[in-house]
């Protein structure tokens, strides 16, 4: 197998249990694989699933059923079924996750927030700052924010350090959920080079955009969850 | 992977008829943190003390992987090496300061006893190490032979985690270490923490009804309630996608700030 990630027959639900146990179907029936050097854009109406399958993929949501394997070097990983410390250490070598929003660490300054994201992926001290510092620059980040923590920054400024977060290491399957939602198109561009390049070194990645732009700019193929509709949704 | 650190298994306690923990299991391995949640009542903080060994169970073991490599039942090592043990090669955080700290004792000498306690006798290696810590949990040097009690309350929980880091130990343990402080004080003890026991490899149980406490420090979770653990697994995954109807009740009773 050559997949860096499938997706086998997955299906996931929703039970609501402060609301007299409602069930939510979300997606069933989910096939699909990402190839190295492959983008895989995910494609539908809000509310369809698309962001359902990226936190499936990467340990974040549970699944109902079905196996979601992540080729860890020369291992398959099933992530449904991993145990935590198994996830933990694919986010570490494998799986980068890019949200639309950063989760800050309070105190920390930006450039040791992006620093911090290439040691857990595996880089040196040295490597991690020299290429936190590139990422910051090539994403027009101005130095003079660098020391300071990104909690009081614009949505586009967090945008962009999360960016340089989820790109800083060498990990080879990223799943990126609407990275460019609030940057200009300059940034965008910036943001679509980055990625190129990446798949350029043979990562796939698995990608919700709706900037139609920064999707034809980067999508090898395009896959409409609508296919994916739970078969009958519940009253 | 690697091998477990320490070793639960159905560790149980009674207070009359009351359950305070029941049946509770887990591993956990070097520098893994494990964060303890539930609100008040839960048994999350008897499942500390019975981890700590300062209760004794009803029924259940606790096992610690000893420096020499073997899994020991704490319950059958001596009071004596026990103490040792947990002097040494454990560390607890108290939510109450005063518990964890002599008040009356100098801050240097609060760090400098659990040195002694190894056996160190040397005043000026025992003071070197004192200041070395404070300047690392942020205490300015100048407050070296003050005692505590003349400190805040986020200074006091700087100043416990300083005394029990001092002898480098493999495993701590920490009840509500954040609770009662003002934000910005908590938002500074807590990155000081994540910090530190990134560094220092620590493994750590971190017991805390705050939410936000556990995502930002722990690895893994487990929900208790009513003595049991009605959910554990992958802190983000607990968190963001409950299984349990108690654990969707506290994700959704929380407050977003």
């Amino acid at each position: 197998m050559t997949a860096l990630l499938t997706f086998q027959d997955v299906a996931k639900s929703f039970t609501l249990h402060l609301r007299d146990g409602v069930v939510l179907p979300v997606v069933g029936g989910v096939s699909l694989s990402v190839a190295p050097g492959e983008c895989v854009v995910l494609g539908g109406p809000s509310g369809a699933g698309k962001s359902s399958l990226l936190k499936m993929a990467y340990g974040n949501y549970r699944c109902d059923g079905g196996a979601i394997l992540v080729r860890d070097g020369d291992t398959i990983v099933d992530v449904v079924c991993a145990d935590p410390r198994v996830v933990l250490a694919l986010r570490a070598r494998v799986i980068a996750y890019v949200s639309q929003f950063l989760r800050v660490i309070p105190r920390v300054s930006t450039l040791d927030v992006v620093v911090a994201a290439g040691r857990e992926g595996g880089l040196s001290e040295e490597t991690a700052r020299a290429r936190a510092k590139d990422l910051l620059a090539r994403l027009n980040l101005p130095e003079r924010l660098w020391g300071l923590p990104p909690a009081t920054f614009s949505g586009g400024e967090q945008q962009r350090v999360n960016i340089a977060r989820g790109l800083i290491a060498d990990r080879p399957l990223l799943l990126l959920d609407e990275p460019t939602a609030s940057l200009d198109a300059q940034n965008r561009a910036v943001v679509a080079e980055l990625v190129r390049e990446k798949l350029a070194a043979g990562a796939g990645v698995l990608g919700i955009f709706h900037d139609s732009e920064m999707r034809d700019a980067v999508a090898t193929r395009i896959v409409d969850v609508t296919r994916f509709a739970p078969q009958a949704r519940a009253a | 992977m690697s091998e477990p650190l320490l070793q639960v298994r159905g560790l149980t306690k009674r207070y009359g008829a009351r359950l305070a923990c029941a049946d509770v299991s887990f591993d956990l391995v070097p520098g893994e943190v494990l964060a303890i949640v539930g609100e008040s009542g839960s048994g999350k903080s008897t499942l500390l003390s019975l981890i700590a060994t300062e209760l004794a169970p009803d029924s259940g073991t606790v096992s610690y992987r000893m420096r020499d490599g073997a899994l020991r039942d704490l319950a059958g090592l001596s009071e004596a090496g026990r103490r040792a043990l947990m002097r040494t090669d454990w560390g607890f955080v108290r939510q109450d300061a005063t518990k964890g700290l002599r008040m009356a004792v100098s801050a240097g000498g609060n760090v400098g006893e659990r040195l002694m306690g190894l056996g160190e006798r040397h005043y000026g290696r025992i003071r070197a190490q004192a200041l070395d810590w404070l300047g690392r949990v942020e205490i300015d040097a100048g407050r070296i032979d003050d005692p505590p009690s003349q400190f805040s309350g986020g200074m006091r929980q700087r100043l416990q985690i300083a005394r029990n880091l001092v002898t480098a130990p493999r495993l701590v343990l920490m009840d509500e270490p954040t609770s009662g402080l003002d934000v910005s004080v908590q938002a500074r003890l807590l990155d000081l923490i994540r910090r530190l026991s990134a560094e220092l490899g620590l493994a750590v149980i971190i017991v805390t009804h705050d939410l936000a406490v556990a995502r930002l420090l722990s690895h893994r979770i487990a929900v208790m309630r009513a003595g049991r653990v009605i959910e554990t697994g992958l802190t983000d995954r607990v968190l963001d996608d409950p299984e349990h109807a108690y654990t969707q009740l506290l994700v959704s009773s929380v407050l977003a700030a």
